[in-house]
């Protein structure tokens, strides 16, 4: 039972890594304590603004199950 | 043009000046359009703290963008009579005064096409996921911000 987690931009940036799996039971059961488990894990994180999408939809919360990918998202800057 | 296959948008590098005026030239044989809107998106040299911006590195998280671009296209269809629209946008480093995005709408009539163009261009700032990384000359960088 895991999830990949994704970074992108600045938010890959603070964390050093671009993508990594990690099991469920390690970071919870929902989207709220999935962000707590990477501020934690990643202090630069906090300052930093960023949207989460779990299998490419947004959202800001709800649970996660086995096989999810889940987004950390920073501003968009398309265009 | 509807319910097709998502049309692949990201391209490696800046857009070709060339490749907007062979998409001019690619539908002269629509006679049926009338009016076609263009927006370019070119790389600003902006001057940050006494810093320029030498170009904007590009990256996205590519299949969830692929997705909104295509949604953006379906829901611009839905909204707006057009005959042919087209988006592509860079990925990787595009240096100041280079494009970064090219949207292409036609129609038979140029409120539509202009319409389309704005809303299309307006959702892409907005819903796509794509980064841009501002190089300044000295090497630094910072993250841009759509405003």
């Amino acid at each position: 039972m895991s999830i990949t987690i994704k970074y992108f931009g600045a938010i890959a940036e603070a964390t050093g890594v671009t993508e990594e799996k990690v099991a469920l039971e390690e970071v919870g059961n929902s989207i709220e304590e999935l962000r707590s488990y990477c501020l934690t894990k990643y202090g630069d994180v906090g300052d930093l603004s960023f949207q989460v999408a779990v299998n490419q939809s947004l959202t800001t919360s709800g649970s996660l199950k086995d096989g999810d990918e889940v987004a950390f998202l920073p501003p968009f800057a398309g265009g | 043009m509807k319910n097709k296959e998502p049309k692949k948008v990201f391209m490696a590098g800046p857009i070709p000046p060339e490749k907007i005026a062979k998409s001019i030239a690619n539908h002269q044989s629509k006679t049926n359009i009338g009016a076609h809107s263009i927006f370019l998106g070119q790389v600003r040299a902006d001057e940050i703290d006494g810093k320029k911006v030498n170009a904007i590195e590009y990256s996205a998280y590519e299949e969830m963008a692929e997705k909104a671009f295509h949604e953006i296209r379906e829901s611009a269809f839905s909204q707006f009579d057009m005959t042919c629209c087209h988006i592509y946008h860079s990925l990787g480093t595009v240096k100041a005064g280079e494009l970064c995005l090219f949207v292409f709408t036609s129609s038979a009539h140029r409120k539509v096409a202009i319409e389309a163009c704005n809303y299309l261009v307006e959702e892409i700032k907005a819903k796509v996921p794509v980064f841009g990384k501002e190089l300044f000359e000295d090497e630094s960088h910072q993250w841009k911000v759509n405003q």
